[in-house]
Formats: structure tokens, sequence, C-alpha cells
């Protein structure tokens, strides 16, 4: 791999992989089960060098501001490089939102470039909110021919001919603004550096190192912090391979492995889970013979890995269930959102490793990771190098608010010094996770200090965010929280939001009134709806200026009812 | 051959996500939240879509289910494509 010291930039350390490799297989795109796309180190240049020089013409300077709202594809790596190359600062924003929530960010960003996919374009395009967008330069990508484009480029005709000039930039510079979450009130942008990046590409290389000729599925959407440095600066570095599957279909997913031969793959809980369904149906389906032998099999398996994992062996063990995966599987990598240990040694199990880890967009990718010597399926594993982790104010059970000071973390959130103030305090970003070290140095997480929720799918989401989607609910007041604020867990697990509704004197709650609720909440994308209610009998605590004081709350119902208490919706 | 009108592919979608997921049919319908009444997430959902696509005989990208999440809406994207 590259030794990123001698670099800058991310677009120094990826324009010198590109030189570095010119016959290896940098990038496979697939779209089912056709391959649509293979590029070397050499091709990618070479159809990025036409995008450089048209934005060099299109007067993109250093410092410039460009998003890129897209699923997981080669426009996608090849336009980000070529906005490095030319000294911008990327903001890759999350292809599921709204068209309004795009529109949102675009502003709150500043962006004056946006990369987008047609279907994408026209949902904005047909926004309401669309007259307010702000990017002044827009290029769309795969639009049909004939197709209205509202004054934005071809991304396919968007090219110069010759070669334009490299911008070099400094550690400190910013090159990215990605989102952690907040498309409500309060967008939360994480302004991070080239040093962030550059610095936790050498940890996380460090301990799991890309070469050559090794194939890594790229399904998280790369707008994702985790697929952004594992799914493209990681494997770059290195000279290895990004798979980009354009389908989440798990027969698909299933398929690339054999077919590509992946050797890694970053995956959220839910899906994870999912590919066990999947095993375990299968090994229902064994006679009771032949599920016998898999079962002995798997136990030797388990022996011999006890220590750390020995996939070669593992392989031979246990020889079908690795060719379903195509046999040069390494790891499988987790994160984003709590896993289910018994998920993660399901496939330990097996023979296949999974590096189960904890990070956040406000420290670049990752904080901690299981370096598997030997796994554990209850934790989030070790500081990464370059990482201090502290437990602030622990209690009895050594449980405190984990803080994290690295060259990774993020430099502030975008306009917003406030929040920045909030966040890191003396250096140490406050990550509101609640969390304590166990004898062998692994960091073990139990549920969260701040209002938040990370969804099964990896996506942060805040209640005050959801509150909108209920205004006018015919109650005297509500609120809506997270369950593993109100109550934090013990364990790791399933997360919920929860409506805490206060109702008018004399008001029943009756079936209308849980229809609505029920009928609003389906309204919101599926990732965001409430789990439950709760209906509360006392006024909330206000402050002067009549805005719920949502701490105080949260005691008084901590004080008063269970999790039991909250009604499934 | 003349494409289905809508209500015919609105049946043809709920029977088939009846008998997928082994539910009564009759527990189902139209502006019903799929993933609430089939008790499904967002990949099993996909799966459904591979199931209707080898009903119809048509291909739909994955972007087609973005945001939706009742039959209704997802016959109208269905039907566009017949």
């Amino acid at each position: 791999m590259l030794d990123l010291r001698q670099y800058a930039s991310l677009g120094a350390a990826l324009k010198a992989a590109l030189e570095r490799w010119p016959n290896e297989t940098c990038l496979i795109e697939a779209d089912r089960d056709r391959e649509k796309l293979r590029l070397t180190y050499s091709d990618f240049k070479e159809m990025a060098r036409p995008l450089c020089r048209a934005l060099e013409d299109a007067d993109f300077k250093a410092g410039d501001r460009a998003a890129i709202i897209m699923t997981n594809q080669s426009k996608w790596l090849i336009s980000a490089y070529s906005i490095f190359f030319s000294g911008g600062v990327l903001v890759p924003l999350d292809y599921k939102l709204t068209a309004a929530e795009h529109l949102q960010l675009l502003a709150h960003s500043k962006a004056r470039f946006l990369v987008v996919e047609y279907y994408l374009w026209r949902a904005i395009t047909q926004s309401p909110e669309f007259p307010k967008l702000t990017a002044e330069v827009v290029l769309v990508t795969e639009a049909p021919a004939g197709a209205d484009l509202h004054g934005a480029f071809r991304w396919e005709e968007f090219k110069r001919k010759g070669d334009a000039q490299f911008v070099p930039r400094q550690r400190e510079d910013t090159v990215c603004i990605v989102y952690s979450s907040g498309t409500g009130g309060r967008p939360k942008g994480c302004v991070l550096t080239h040093d962030n990046y550059l610095e936790q590409c050498a940890a996380l290389t460090a301990w799991y190192p890309f070469s050559p000729g090794v194939r890594y599925l790229s399904i998280l959407p790369t707008n994702h912090a985790i697929d952004f440095m594992v799914g493209f600066i990681g494997p770059f570095v290195c000279g290895a391979c990004v798979v980009h599957l354009r389908t989440l279909r798990p027969e698909f997913v299933r398929d690339a492995f054999v077919r590509y031969r992946i050797a890694y793959v970053s995956l959220v809980p839910m899906v994870l889970k999912n590919l066990e369904r999947g095993l375990r149906a299968k090994f229902d389906e064994l006679k009771p013979r032949q599920r016998w032998a898999l079962d002995r099999l798997i136990g030797l398996n388990k022996l011999v890995t006890r220590g750390k994992p020995r996939v070669g062996l593992s392989r031979r063990l246990l020889p079908q269930v690795h060719k379903a995966f195509g046999g040069q599987l390494r790891a499988l990598i987790v994160g984003g959102a709590f896993s289910d240990p018994s998920t993660l040694q399901f496939f330990y199990d097996l023979g296949i490793p999974v590096t189960c880890g904890y990070g956040l967009t406000e420290a670049c990718t990752a904080v901690t990771l299981n370096d598997l010597k030997p796994f554990r399926a209850d934790t989030v594993g070790k500081p990464l190098p370059g990482t201090e982790v502290r437990v602030l104010n622990p209690d009895d059970d050594g449980i405190g608010e984990v803080a994290v000071r690295s060259r990774a973390v993020m430099s502030h959130y975008l306009d917003d010094p406030e929040q920045t103030a909030q966040t890191i305090v003396e250096g140490w970003l406050l990550t509101g996770d609640q969390g304590r070290f166990e004898e062998q140095g692994h960091l073990q997480l139990f549920g969260r200090k701040k209002n938040m929720i990370v969804t099964d799918g990896g996506k942060n989401i805040y209640p005050e965010d959801i509150e909108a989607a209920f205004d006018g609910l015919p109650v005297k007041e509500y609120c809506v929280f997270a369950a593993n604020y109100l109550w934090p867990q013990r364990t790791l697990g399933n997360e919920m939001l929860a409506l805490v509704v206060r109702l008018e004197p004399n008001q029943q709650f009756d079936d209308r009134l849980r229809d609505e609720i029920a009928a609003r909440n389906r309204r919101l994308a599926d990732f965001k709806r409430l789990g439950g209610y709760l209906v509360w009998e006392k006024d909330f605590p206000r402050t002067a200026s009549l805005k719920i004081k949502r701490g105080e709350l949260a005691e008084e119902i901590r004080a008063g009812v269970t999790l039991a208490g909250v009604v499934e919706i | 051959m003349s494409a289905p009108t809508i209500d015919h592919t609105l049946d043809e979608i709920l029977n088939l996500a009846a008998t997928h997921f082994k539910v009564p049919r009759e527990k189902l319908s139209p502006d019903d939240d799929f993933f609430k009444t089939l008790g499904i997430d967002s990949l099993q959902a996909l799966d459904l879509l591979t199931r209707l696509e080898h009903h119809f005989r048509i291909e739909l990208p994955d972007y087609e289910l973005q945001g939706v999440s009742d039959f209704r809406t997802l016959a109208n994207r269905i039907q566009a494509r017949l």
C-alpha cells in the first residue's frame, strides 16, 4: 500500500494510487447478474481526466463545494476523485432522503456543484421546493434521451479535452462535509479534513490491509462514512478492487460473493441478520444425518478457531458454507449500529470472521474495531492505533460517556459553533454513547446518553426531527423520545422511538386518536417510524419561552413508568 | 394483449404477497403499510419485489421501491412498466 504519510491531501494520495497500479482492476460495476463495467486504475484515471478538465473550465476552484447524490456506482467514485483532484470539498448526501431534504442540505452546505442520478434529479425537480435550489451547476448521470433536465448538464457530456492542473491542498484543509443526521431543524454537517481521512485510513489499513487483487463488495451507500473509507479510499490506496452492485436484492448479493470472489464486505446488522436467516433455513433443510455431520464440523471449527481465525482451515472443514460465499471471504465488517452478538458468533463459528466496530461520522469512520485476537462478539473492539478513548464520569459499573481524541476527529460542525462547542470539549469528542472498558481493553456499549437512535440500517435519527409529522395532532401536547434514552438498556439491541402524549382534560385515548397516530406514522419513511406511544398524565415541563424541557421530562417519565408502559403502534 | 387494469394488478400483488408471506388474503388491503401488515423489513420487501418481477415479467430497479410502503403505490409503479 501507499505510505500515506507522504501525501498532503486525499487527492494527492488517490492520484498516486492511479499511477502506482495502472494495470490492476480498481472497480467492477454490476447490475444484478450483468457486469456493466470493469476499470483498471489506468482506465479510471482516463475516465476522470475529461471531467477534471471540464471542472477547471467551469471555474471550479480550490475549496469549492460539490455534492454527490447517487447510489453506489462508478460515476460516484470518478466524480469524487475529480472533485478532490480539483481541490474541491465533497458533500456526499444520502440518496435515500426525500427531494425536500436534499434541497435543504444542498442549501445548508452551500454546494456550488451537484452530481446526481437522473431518477433522483427528477424527484428534486418535481419538488415544490425546487425553486430554492442553490447549486449553480448540476451534472445528471444516465438521463434518458430527450429528458427535460431543467438546466442541468449531462454528466456523460460534461467533458473537455486536455489535462487539468492538479490542485494541491494542505492536511488541515477541509475535504468533506458529511451530514451525520438531522434534516430536521438543525442539520449536522461534520467538517472533515484531509488529515482526518489520511490518518484514519492509515490506522484502519494497519489492522486490515488490502492489496492488489483483493476485492471488496460495496453495498453500504458510499455516502456513508464506512463505505466511503472501506469501499473507496482504503482499497484504492492499497491497489485493491471495489465491486459495486447496483441492487441490494439478497439473491444477487449472494451471487456477487461467488461471482467476484469477494474478500471483504461491510454490512449493516439488518443485512447480516438476513444472511444468517438464509443460512439457518438451508441448514434446517438438511437430512438428520447431514445435519448431525454439519453440527460436528461446526463444533470442530469452533475449537480450532478459539484463539484466532484460521480461515484456510475453516474453508477445508466447512467447504460448502465457504463456497456459498465465494471461497475467498476473509471477513465481514459490521458497524454503524448495534449488532446482535449471537449473529456475530453464528458467523464466526462457521469460520467467517466478523469484524465488529464502533464509529461515528464525527470521528471520520471508526473509533474502535475488533482485531480478532481473539474474536469477541460482545464488544466493539479496541481503540484504533492513534485513537484515545476515555469513559467519562463512570458509575459503579464503570459505565459512562465515551469520549474520543484522535487526528481523525472532525474539525467542527458546519456553521454551528454552539453545537460544536457542546460536542468537542477541550479536544475530546463527546459521543453521547454510554460504554465501559472490560479487562482486556475492549469497549462495550450500553445505550445512549443522547436522545437519538441508530437504526438497524445504520441511520441516525433524532426524535425532534420526527415531531413535525405529528403537527396538529388533537392532544394537549406531545413529544418524541428514543426509548433507549428514557430507559438506557444494559444490553445491545433494537432501538425504538416512542411518542409521549398528554391528553386534554377529559379527553380519552380512543380508537380515532390511535388511528390518527398510526396514519401519520405511516407517512414517515419506514426507518423513521415510531414503535409505540405512551399516555402521560402530567403537563410537560417547559422553559420560559415554552420549549419542552426534554431532559426534565425524560427524568419524570423514567421515574414514573418503565419501558413496558409503552404501547405498540 | 392489452395491459391489465390497475385494479387487476393490485389484486394480483395482494394475492402474491399473501401467499409468499403466509398472511390470510382478507387481512391485506390496498392502502396497508406492507412493512407493518406483513411484518417485514426493507430486505424482505426487496424479495417481494423480485417475486413481483417474475410474476409480471418486468424488471424494477431497487429505487422504484424507495419511499413506497403501501400496496397501491407499488401497484402504480408496476402498472407504469407493464
